[in-house]
């Protein structure tokens, strides 16, 4: 016999668990429209200007200028980014090169040098470095380790026994290469040359230095002479435009066909090849790429403080920078990660159609560049709560929708991680629904939710372009006081900053690369 | 003619000898079968016919040619031997048909065809070519592999434990289509299994494998009747080995006196019997046992036999379940054929 107690009983948590998860997906819905709010900011911008209007500001020489200059550089850098990386991660992962594990290291290392401060390292080095030419060059020593880590990632992933069997299919080493190992590939090549292509479309600090126009220097020279005119609105919408067209491009190449690894069981350790009489002249590509990404900022630092002696240290000035550089990275870092836990919660523990395609709603907001969410903040903010403008809440919301993703990547895998056994086993040992997943998945997550704050924070560090726009007045972030000071030509004053900047991103650089080795599992 | 011949093939992993000095020599168009516990080292030698590995000492001749020696080796890929992995292998970024014609030079309408061939060939809907390897099941994975293998029409095809991911029966099913297959192309096949069974049926030669080194060659009678010793006929399949002393060849031993199948050897041995040579008896003639624990397992019934008092010989057989003994009957065990003397 059933009584009505016993039913109750079962009854009432149920309804609780389907409230919370109900709760969550109000709360990360609420956050993805927040967060797409540059995009409608810039549709709604169009149609406010008018059709007319926006023709007529749109297809002029000048958009046609900056529209080849950004074609270009995206044409320049992004492949050869990819056949220095593919080039480098072969050398470390495949090969018996002398010391593999430093190169390896020093491939990922650029990381830490903020894109503007190559820039600065190699205008020091060569004060008349500009356009175009200077634009690929910098940005590749900056950018490629972007495809760098994903690619040497894949390569320890790949299961070597694919190779054994084309072999034993009559194919040559190169062919192997080409036609089972590249295919394996394309999935870090992809993703790694849309995240370059977007750092080309949105970076501001960079070229701004050696006097080459994109969208994005457009749109801050008009915002800087006329605020806050159409004119930056229509720029704004382009570059948008733009953005759309690598994510578009990125999706038709990766296309929809899957790699899950068949069979079970580990796989081997990867075949190392010899290479022999080889082995100097290989040594020269990390050796040189090292040098150009490494070494030139190095150089350049290290002179202008030899130079600046002890002078260029204003204790009270630099100090004040720091602090307050890492009190936003902080607050920016803690508030985007508390901002991905419902998303990472809903995608690992109730993934449905609905949270894929909020979690798809994150990505395209973050790939936006900074210049048009700071725009988007400054009109909204100016326009309808005035109070908000400058605010240090209105910086944050730009920081959670630029750098959601690097802490929802963290996040998702260590809830993935957790077994929802657990959080079940809590609950019949008399927890309540929210007090089992505190105690257990939240608990257990809790590393990658520091390593999801580590990573918005370095993000946060560097950023240049929307802290310079929404800031709150008297902040002066160490980007912001590097550029300001090498923008009146005081390059020994601005070392002091962007060595910090370089120490301070160091351990984070460290991180990422930790994690991608982890992911393979080595 | 022999087409494959490994001469003292050694391979060594730092410390640890994988292969310790193997001969062996294969047929053209025969089926040997490398069987061992796992980590005996048959994967290397798979490996090294293949050309994934390169061997320490001794020499591969493949149909007359050297293929590794000391001087150096001929890479895998112009080898023209065919392998078969655990897993089937196949590639995840291409379609079966792809996959099927991806070791084949001709124009893609030849490719086709050739790939639709071989999927009636292997027996699997040729509806499946488009499909990606994940689509399909464990067995039609490994059969998709040996049509990929076949398409080169190779003279060796290597199988590196191709059916034991597979489901017990799906397992025999495959193992049968495979082996008609390669049958009726004539292909000189190699097979590695940790699979006693599967050896035995499946080869003409089996090669039992142990640390590194060949226990023992032959014809899956001889191996499984004849073992050269006591771990190698225990590995091959239940047997009794019991002491004995032998005279003119008989033995004397707990079983009574039974006629032995080497005539030459005299004093003490061990000798050794298959269950299937063992006949139990309620009554009737023969040495007398008694039972001392059952198992119920279904078909069959596992029983131990003591034979005489406390603490004497005693052996396990498996017996059909229509008899129904319980512990404590007596019985009386009856012997058929000759019993094998360890060397």
């Amino acid at each position: 016999m059933t009584s009505i107690a016993d039913t109750r009983i079962t009854a009432a948590p149920r309804r609780r668990l389907q409230a919370a998860a109900s709760w969550t997906l109000t709360i990360a819905f609420a956050l993805a429209m927040l967060a797409l709010l540059p995009l409608g900011f810039v549709l709604w911008a169009t149609v406010e200007t008018g059709w007319a209007t926006a023709f007529q500001l749109i297809f002029r020489a000048r958009v046609g200028d900056l529209m080849v200059n950004t074609i270009l550089l995206v044409a320049f850098t992004v492949p050869i980014c990819t056949v220095l990386a593919v080039s480098l991660a072969w050398l470390t992962e495949r090969t018996d090169l002398p010391g593999a594990r430093l190169w390896s290291w020093l491939s990922v290392a650029p990381l830490a040098v903020p894109a503007f401060v190559h820039s600065y390292a190699w205008i020091g080095m060569w004060p008349s470095l500009n356009g175009l030419f200077a634009g690929v060059v910098i940005s590749v020593v900056a950018y490629f380790p972007f495809l760098y880590l994903p690619v040497s990632a894949a390569f320890r992933l790949l299961d070597p026994a694919l190779e054994d069997q084309a072999a034993s299919l009559g194919l040559a080493p190169p062919a192997v290469f080409r036609r089972v190992v590249l295919p394996q590939l394309r999935l870090a090549l992809c993703g790694g040359a849309l995240l370059i292509g977007l750092h080309l479309l949105s970076e501001y600090g960079l070229y701004a230095m050696i006097r080459f126009d994109t969208f994005t220097t457009a749109i801050i020279d008009q915002f800087q002479s006329t605020y806050n005119g159409v004119a930056a609105h229509m720029l704004a919408l382009v570059l948008v435009a733009c953005c759309f067209v690598l994510l578009g491009l990125e999706a038709g190449l990766r296309g929809r066909s899957r790699y899950a690894r068949l069979g079970s069981g580990a796989a081997r350790r990867p075949k190392i090849t010899r290479l022999g009489k080889w082995t100097y002249p290989c040594l020269l590509l990390p050796i040189a790429t090292a040098g150009f990404s490494l070494g030139i900022p190095t150089l350049t630092i290290g002179r202008w403080l030899v130079a600046g002696g002890a002078g260029v240290w204003r204790v009270d000035e630099v100090g004040l920078s720091l602090f307050q550089t890492l009190l936003i990275c902080l607050v920016g870092g803690i508030a985007t990660t508390a901002a991905a836990v419902p998303i990472a919660w809903l995608s690992v523990r109730r993934p449905t159609r609905g949270s894929r395609f909020l979690e798809g709603c994150y990505y395209l907001a973050s790939s936006m560049p900074g210049v048009v969410v700071a725009l988007a903040l400054v009109t909204v903010t100016v326009r309808v709560m005035l109070p908000l403008y400058q605010t240090v809440a209105t910086i944050v919301l730009a920081y959670m929708v630029m750098f959601l993703p690097r802490a929802l990547v963290s996040l998702r895998a260590s809830i993935a991680q957790v077994p929802v056994e657990l959080e079940q086993a809590a609950a019949s040992l008399g927890r309540s629904p929210g007090n089992a997943l505190w105690s257990t998945t939240v608990r257990l997550a809790a590393p990658g939710a520091a390593a999801g704050v580590a990573l918005a924070s370095l993000g946060i560090m560097n950023e240049l372009t929307a802290t310079q726009m929404l800031a709150p007045n008297g902040t002066r972030t160490l980007a912001m006081a590097f550029f300001a000071l090498t923008g009146e030509i005081d390059y020994a004053g601005a070392a002091p900053y962007a060595l910090l900047m370089i120490l301070f991103s160091m351990p984070l650089t460290w991180l990422l690369h930790y994690q991608s080795k982890k992911i393979a599992g080595r | 003619m022999t087409l494959l011949q490994l001469t003292s093939l050694s391979k060594r992993y730092g410390a640890v000898a994988a292969l310790d000095g193997v001969n062996l020599s294969v047929a053209a168009g025969s089926r040997t079968a490398i069987v061992g516990p796992s980590g005996c080292g048959k994967t290397t030698l798979l490996r090294l016919v293949a050309g994934f590995d390169e061997p320490d000492g001794g020499t591969i001749a493949f149909d007359g040619e050297t293929l590794a020696d000391a001087s150096g080796q001929v890479p895998a890929h112009k080898r023209g031997i065919g392998i078969v992995a655990q897993d089937g292998c196949l590639f995840p970024h291409l379609t079966i048909a792809q996959n099927i014609g991806f070791g084949m030079e001709a124009e893609r309408s030849v490719k086709e065809a050739k790939a639709a061939e071989l999927m009636d060939m292997v027996g699997l809907d040729r509806a499946m070519l488009s499909r990606k390897p994940d689509q399909l099941s464990g067995g039609q994975q490994q059969r998709v592999a040996l049509a990929r293998a076949l398409a080169r029409s190779p003279r060796l095809m290597l199988l590196d434990e191709p059916f034991s991911a597979l489901d017990t029966g799906l397992r025999t099913a495959t193992r049968k289509a495979v082996t008609e297959v390669l049958t009726a192309a004539g292909i000189t096949t190699l097979l590695v299994t940790h699979d006693q069974a599967e050896a035995l049926a499946f080869a003409d030669q089996v090669a039992v494998m142990r640390a590194g080194r060949f226990a023992q060659v032959g014809s899956p009678r001889e191996v499984y009747s004849r073992p050269v010793d006591p771990i190698t006929a225990a590995f091959l399949g239940e047997a009794i080995v019991l002491p004995a002393t032998i005279a003119g060849g008989r033995a004397e031993s707990p079983l009574g006196l039974l006629p032995v199948d080497d005539a030459s050897r005299q004093g003490r041995a061990e000798i050794m019997l298959r269950p299937e040579q063992i006949s139990v008896f309620q009554t009737g003639e023969g040495t007398s046992g008694t039972i001392t624990e059952i198992n119920f397992c279904g078909p069959t019934t596992d029983v131990r036999i003591a034979l005489g008092g406390e603490g004497a010989f005693s052996f396990r057989l498996d017996m059909p379940s229509r008899e129904t003994f319980l512990p404590g009957d007596r019985v009386r065990i009856g012997v058929t054929g000759t019993a094998h003397v360890f060397r």
